[in-house]
């Protein structure tokens, strides 16, 4: 859909289309310019670069992170046997839960079941220069606690999975929104070259419960399309249709593109359609991906120390490659890395569940921090690691937890981000989030302080509204804020 | 800034005036203002949120969206309008007011008024500060139009005179026969079609291909595509899972409406209340199927009260986005903030569909049967069998009735069968498997802790005993249990692989005990399909596990129930002191915690306990009547033993047989017929109240009743004390004098075919969205198309028959600047075509589109693994076969969180919320699918080796020949160059690596002409990618 602003720029960027097709003519990898819906600004048009640069100019507030890398952990982790100490619960094994904690909060399964107290199944120790208490099954994370902003007191409106994945990522629990990566490259463009300004990768757990995860996900809304987050797979061609058919050379290919770029100017030059020339940027920019992805993709040519760090193997899908591959993200500018590792829904034998996923994400977690530290980037990547929702401090079936919204735990690190904090507390048994409560549009309003934009300013028209990320609501913790 | 930016998208005239003026130039004297048009908008936009019709948050007394109340002294005393007089109203000073804490809007609110706003207020108040009802609210006036004129175009002239615009002139043929198959069967015309029409003297020519067209069969395929769309039409759920569902027909029923051009007040009918239609026909019935159109969930721990919330608000937004143009949304928590629409008109418009019958967390029901002609007669048949055996089974058998009263005594018997039973209780009780065994005082087992998948349950009993003939297993329900047991899998179910027992004693051997019989008080025959007992038989567990592992007595669906297993020893045991009855229990199904929760052991002495058919105690059903005494309820007790005596006698076998093979007959068959979802009454409909802040746990809000929007019917349609039905809602949203549903669906219709609405904003009819540029148009558009009786096509017909639809596409720059969205329509519009049409156009040049009309949803080729993000259960994606692979773009299976990838690069929405339009986008992804999807692959390969048996016979002739199939015009030198230069190399290229272009012709399943040379076809196939690439390809010019 277009508007007035857009076309207006559209036929500015015209008068220097001869140059710019120049410039893809040679291969210099020209990006994108139009279906720009860059409301207002004449800028993006009469700028040398060609590339989206977002709306939000200049910035609201000066910006400490540049990108987000999210590790969404997909089924929601139980806090309890994560990063929220509670020995009150381990006393009250096997008791009733008490009912003034659960009065009016939503259930799930657990709906009209006796509820009882269920011990958290691990020990936890001391970690850092704070002494910050977390779950002795994950050493990693402890040795990098100091860097870390834990969260202790979040809440979240949604009880099931994919409504609460929902709501995490575009702040509503309806359909159609935009996802934060997409909100975050229309409001700040992208840097990166030949790749999209969103990714997402995804893994599995090996504890077999692998919740789905819709593309909705990441879908950009109501945003224009070129905002969605486009998922790098970790088989089969890492972006849909990225490989060249069988028997077609990449020279070949490039023939191909040369051939329609060459009849797509011809025709405008009868039509005169400005469309035309975002066409032909759109066909170099896919033939540009076409090799950059794969490169991007291929981590055997990273050092066996840096393999041995993360600890993962080329092409083994792991949540640790996906890690070591933002970080190759982030490096290549990619403005929201989103990675979803699953299998953290465990209503049954949690404990041999959080067995297996610290085995597969505390050291990759550890690695990822370290990483950017040592190549300074941590200083402008905010790393965010999230559920959708915790677990109960009740048992399920003797063995398990159920989904829990009324406080579980997240932290945060990197850029802008106060490191060594812990950051609200649940109450003693790790049911409601009572000191410093913090809710999924508190968290957008401050990730997004961090990023340079009021959270408030950052808007678009949908449906007669002025829609935002944080819906009508959103308060900036500045606590949690250097 | 973003925002006010943001009030120039949305075309405020004053905005997009004044840039007018730099842009291009003064454009005469200020025109009148109109409230409307200028002022509404401002208003909404920067005040309503405060100072408009959410009564709750009205700030300071003031509200100005009413004009007695915007005159009336606020609570500060002050009068924020007074007509007339610009100085001494209050809105005048704040609005332009230095001081921070008094301006409005205020600072933090992010709004800003321009000069040119502000003016714009001063001289609205001064010239009176006149109110109009807004717009979309007042029913539509047919406006005059002289008589003869073409109304389309006399209204749209009248406004580009008031511009000082002038219409552009006809398209050529060429372009104009491109543009009406385009909009009207959403398909490419055949190069001849287009040449007839080019060489066709007759003034009529156009009008003749404008009928054809409109008589098309395509044409219903062509309008569904936006009506699926607005009414989001998909073949799954949406949530979590996202599993299948039958909706096909539907789509079928909205072709076929477009087709048999329905009115569009019985198309409204039938979808809102097809059920309540008197004596709704079948077609009737599926069309009611949108009311089961919107996104539901299986997940397990989903609330009902959750999610009969979203259902209730999912299809108010429904109704607000296909008929009335409404964001009601906003109303599910407050009273909307612009518009009139109050919390309460919310929920009383979904308490109309709070009698659609539905699961409310769950699998879908299979839906009605849609049989055509020839299953109708076939299903007929068979029920005419199936009546015919059923009265046969009726009796009175008056032969039996010796044998029900035997049959009686012997259940009554069995009755007390517990009386000959004696529990043990286990001295120890060991899970191999780690699982927390705890003896009960009632000698009953109970597991805890670890559920493994496998698990060997070890019992060890120290009882004595004489004369054992006979060894129970009872499995017993439990709170602790999921499901209540008596399995610990989370439905309940336990798998018991095989029981071994054998008698321990110090110094001697172990000696084994070997069953001879095994009974049960149910057996399980669901999920058995793999099991080579085609059941989950209690003789498994002693059946030495020949079948394997994984066999065993399991219990569905009767879980959460004590069930009995007997096991009758080889021969009579007599345990006594020193001895130890070891009992193992093995349970290695494998999978899903298939292993019992709670259970006790018993002996006993009575061979009739364990070995007659009486042994069975009676299931619990029959002997609650059978230990009934109330003398009032026995005739009716008579009648149920009776019924289940019928059951279970040997005597009614054969015929209990022939049921059953009649009826597998019929549910094989139906089996073949196809289902859709559709709309049932409930006969008590659910309660809706008000939630407040939309909180489905706060239960205080009142109860509604089905209603109107109060805003819009006078009482909200209330009839007496009658409660409103669906078909009510449907009766007044077509009625004559509603304001809306005319003007919305034209302004859709009107986008169709010139590429944006009249009002611009498609969704929002109310105070945030735009007033039409054109009110005139719209207007009218709106009361022809009720007056002509809600005739569809007739409108079509009005609108391309239109010089304005026949305009040329292509302008002068200055008109371009002048008008760049094209709001003014002084020309064509030009866009790429829908996801579904880029398809169907690269099929179609290749000769591979299918064209046969409606059916099942197909598959195209998906990249492998696109799904692997789904589960529960996991999906493969399978390919259609060669026979349905190339059906038109519309029939594509709709997985609402995975669509189909070259839909979606193209813009196709999920269908998740309505969407009344769609997006236009411009990005790589479309570059990637049309140069590497198989299916532009294949297209281009069987386009390829048509161009060399068709075309000519030398590269000249066929590359012009393949210009004319995809381009419908000759190529020029220069294009031709191109081309040939491609070609060239790329035949030197394959012919010296021939089999690179073997692989590369493999791609897709369509047959390869034998005769043609690889390395030639694959030249040739590069050069057809190129032309199915083209920007010129995919647009609709």
């Amino acid at each position: 859909m277009k508007n007035s602003s857009e076309v207006r720029q559209l036929l500015a960027q015209r008068q220097t289309r001869r140059v710019f097709l120049g410039r893809t003519a040679q291969g210099l990898g020209a990006l994108a310019l139009a279906t720009l819906i860059n409301p207002g600004l004449l800028r993006a048009a009469t700028a040398k670069s060609d590339r989206w640069t977002g709306v939000v100019n200049p910035f609201h507030y000066p910006p400490k992170a540049k990108r987000v890398i999210w590790l969404t952990m997909a089924g929601g982790p139980s806090h309890l046997e994560t990063f929220d100490p509670k020995p009150k619960l381990a006393e009250m094994h096997g008791q009733a839960m008490p009912e003034s904690f659960t009065a009016g909060r939503q259930i799930a399964q657990l709906q009209g079941q006796k509820l009882l107290c269920f011990a958290p199944q691990f020990k936890f120790q001391r970690f850092g220069q704070g002494g910050v208490e977390i779950c002795e099954l994950f050493p990693h994370i402890g040795s990098v606690v100091d860097e870390l902003c834990l969260i202790r007191s979040m809440t979240t409106e949604a009880i099931n999975h994919d409504p609460a994945h929902m709501f995490m990522n575009t702040g509503s629990q309806i359909a159609g929104r935009p996802s934060m990566g997409s909100w975050l490259v229309y409001g700040l463009g992208s840097e990166a070259e030949n790749l999209p300004g969103f990714v997402v990768l995804t893994s599995l757990g090996r504890g077999g419960q692998n919740q789905p995860i819709a593309a909705r996900q990441w879908a950009s809304g109501f945003l224009p399309s070129r905002f969605q987050g486009v998922h790098l797979r970790g088989q089969g061609d890492p972006v849909l249709y990225l490989g060249t058919p069988p028997g077609v050379t990449r020279c070949q290919q490039g023939d191909v593109v040369a051939a329609v770029n060459q009849l797509n100017q011809h025709h405008d030059t009868i039509v005169d359609d400005p469309e035309i020339a975002t066409r032909i940027v759109q066909y170099e920019m896919a033939f540009q991906m076409q090799a950059s992805v794969p490169e991007l993709m291929d981590l055997s040519r990273e050092p066996a120390t840096m393999l041995e760090l993360y600890g993962c193997q080329p092409g083994d899908g792991s949540f640790a490659s996906n890690c070591l591959l933002a970080r190759r993200l982030a490096e290549r500018g990619v403005r929201f890395i989103q990675l979803y590792h699953k299998d953290w829904d465990h209503h049954g034998a949690v404990k041999q569940g959080i067995e297996f996923k610290a085995e597969e994400i505390d050291r990759a977690c550890m690695a990822l921090i370290t990483d950017l530290k040592q190549r300074d980037m941590l200083r402008d990547t905010l790393v965010v690691w999230a559920g959708e929702f915790g677990r109960t401090p009740m048992s399920q079936g003797g063995d398990g937890r159920d989904h829990h919204n009324a406080g579980f735990s997240i932290w945060l690190a990197g850029g802008g981000i106060r490191p060594g904090m812990v950051y609200g507390a649940t109450d003693d048994l790790g049911y409601n989030a009572v000191e410093d409560p913090m809710d999924v549009h508190d968290l957008h309003a401050t990730l997004l302080r961090a990023l340079g934009i009021e959270h408030t300013r950052l808007s678009v028209k949908f449906q007669g509204l002025d829609a935002r990320l944080t819906g009508i609501a959103g308060r900036v913790v500045k606590d949690l804020l250097v | 800034m973003i925002l006010s930016v943001i009030h120039h998208r949305r075309g405020l005239a004053a905005a997009l005036g004044l840039w007018l003026v730099t842009a291009a130039g003064p454009v005469g004297a200020a025109p009148a203002i109109e409230f409307n048009r200028d002022i509404r908008p401002l208003l909404s936009d920067n005040c309503f949120a405060c100072h408009g019709p959410d009564t709750a948050k009205v700030k300071g007394g003031l509200r100005l969206d009413l004009r007695e109340a915007a005159l009336r002294p606020a609570r500060s005393r002050k009068a924020a309008i007074v007509p007339g007089d610009p100085e001494a109203s209050e809105l005048v000073r704040r609005i332009t007011t230095s001081d921070e804490d008094d301006l409005m809007p205020p600072p933090e609110s992010h709004k800003v008024l321009t000069d040119a706003q502000r003016e714009l207020l001063k001289r609205w108040i001064a010239e009176g500060a006149h109110y109009e009802g807004h717009w979309a609210y007042t029913p539509p006036v047919r406006p005059a139009v002289p008589a003869g004129a073409n109304a389309v175009d006399h209204l749209v002239r009248e406004r580009l005179r008031a511009e000082g615009l002038s219409p552009a002139p006809e398209a050529d043929r060429r372009t104009l026969a491109r543009r009406l198959y385009s909009d009207l069967v959403g398909l490419p015309p055949r190069p001849e079609e287009v040449v007839a029409f080019e060489r066709d003297p007759s003034p009529e020519a156009y009008a003749q291909l404008v009928e054809r067209l409109l008589a098309s069969p395509h044409f219903g395929e062509r309008m569904a595509l936006g009506w699926l769309d607005v009414v989001r039409f998909a073949d799954t759920i949406g949530y979590h899972s996202d599993n299948p569902r039958n909706v096909w027909p539907y789509r079928d029923y909205v072709i076929r409406a477009f087709n048999a051009n329905k009115p569009f007040d019985q198309f409204t009918r039938e979808q809102l209340a097809g059920d309540l239609l008197p004596g709704a026909a079948l077609e009737q019935q599926v069309a009611s199927g949108f009311n089961r159109l919107l996104l539901t969930t299986e997940e397990g721990g989903a609330q009902p009260k959750d999610y009969e919330a979203r259902y209730l608000t999912d299809r108010v937004r429904a109704v607000g986005a296909v008929w009335l143009g409404q964001t009601v949304g906003c109303a599910q928590c407050h009273d909307h903030k612009f518009d009139p629409i109050t919390a309460r008109d919310f929920y009383s418009l979904g308490a109309f569909f709070a009698d659609v019958k539905e699961p409310i967390i769950g699998r879908r029901e299979e839906g009605l049967l849609v049989p055509d002609a020839e299953q109708a007669r076939e299903l007929e048949r068979l029920a005419g069998v199936m009546t015919q055996l059923e009265q046969r089974f009726a009796g009175p058998h008056p032969e039996l009735a010796e044998a029900f009263v035997a049959w009686e005594r012997g259940q009554r018997e069995a009755l007390d069968g517990d009386g000959r039973w004696k529990p043990l209780a286990p001295v120890e009780a060991i899970s191999a498997g780690g699982a927390t065994l705890t003896v009960r005082n009632d000698a009953s087992v109970l597991a805890s802790g670890a559920a493994p998948d496998k698990d060997t349950y070890t019992l060890r009993y120290r009882s004595e005993f004489a004369g054992a003939v006979g060894l129970r297993l009872e499995a017993l329900a439990d709170d602790a249990l999921p499901a209540k047991g008596p399995g610990r899998a989370g439905n309940g179910n336990f798998v018991l692989g095989e029981v071994l027992a054998r008698v321990e004693r110090e110094g001697d051997e172990p000696r084994r005990l070997r069953f001879k019989s095994a009974l049960a008080t149910h057996e399980q025959t669901s999920h058995a399909e793999a099991n080579p007992y085609k059941r989950w038989p209690a003789v498994a567990v002693i059946d030495d596990d020949v079948h394997g592992e994984n066999t065993g007595w399991a219990v569905l669906p009767q879980a959460g129930q004590r069930q009995q297993l007997l096991l009758e020893f080889e021969s009579p045991l007599n345990l006594g002191a020193g001895d130890t009855l070891v009992v193992e229990l093995r349970q290695h199904h494998g999978h899903g915690q298939h292993t019992l929760g709670c259970f006790r052991l018993g002996l006993t002495a009575e061979p009739e306990a364990v070995n007659s058919p009486a042994a069975l105690p009676p299931p619990p059903a029959i002997a609650k009547l059978l230990r009934a005494t109330d003398p009032q309820g026995e005739a009716a007790r008579r009648d149920e033993l009776w019924a289940h005596f019928k059951q279970v006698t040997p005597e009614l076998g054969p015929l209990r047989e022939a049921l059953a093979a009649a009826r597998k007959a019929q549910t094989d068959f139906e089996a073949t017929v196809p289902r859709s979802l559709v709309t049932e009454r409930l006969d008590t409909p659910r309660l809706v109240r008000i939630l407040p802040r939309g909180n489905f746990l706060d239960e205080g809000g009142e109860l509604v009743e089905p209603a109107l929007p109060a805003y819009l019917a006078a009482e909200g349609g209330r009839d007496g004390a009658r409660r409103l039905t669906r078909l009510d809602l449907a009766n007044w949203l077509v009625s004559r004098d509603h304001p809306l549903t005319a003007r919305v669906v034209m302004n859709r219709l009107w986008r169709q075919f010139f590429g944006v609405g009249v009002s611009k904003v498609m969704d929002d009819f109310g105070a945030q969205g735009e007033p039409p540029r054109n009110p005139a148009l719209l207007d009218w558009l709106a009361v022809e198309f009720m007056d002509s009786g809600w005739d569809v096509r007739h409108m079509v017909r009005l609108m391309v028959l239109s010089e304005t639809y026949r305009q040329a596409s292509t302008v002068p720059r200055d008109l371009l600047a002048r008008d760049p969205e094209n709001r003014e329509f002084a020309r064509q519009g030009r866009w790429r075509v829908e996801a579904e049409l880029v398809r169907d156009a690269a099929l179609s040049f290749a000769g591979l589109l299918g064209t046969r009309i409606g059916g099942p949803s197909v598959r195209p080729y998906q990249p492998e693994g696109y799904w692997e993000n789904l589960n529960f259960p996991p999906r493969t994606y399978e390919a259609s076969p060669v026979a349905e692979q190339y059906r038109r773009g519309l029939y594509v299976w709709w997985q609402r969180s995975f669509l189909h990838p070259s839909l979606l690069a193209f813009d196709a929405p999920s269908r998740e919320e309505c969407a009344a339009e769609r997006n236009r986008s411009n990005i790589p992804q479309q570059a990637l699918v049309l140069l590497n999807d198989p299916t532009y692959v294949e297209a281009a390969r069987v386009l390829a080796a048509r161009i060399l048996r068709e075309g000519g016979d030398d590269d000249v002739a066929r590359l012009r020949w393949a210009g004319r199939q995809v381009l419908v015009r000759e190529l020029g030198a220069e294009e031709l160059r191109v081309l040939q230069a491609l070609l060239d190399k790329h035949r030197a290229e394959y012919q010296a690596a021939p089999e690179s272009a073997e692989a590369f012709l493999a791609v897709g399943l369509a047959p390869r002409p034998p005769e043609l040379a690889a390395p030639e076809l694959a030249a040739w196939t590069n050069v057809a990618r190129v032309l199915l690439s083209l920007h010129e390809t995919i647009t609709r010019s």
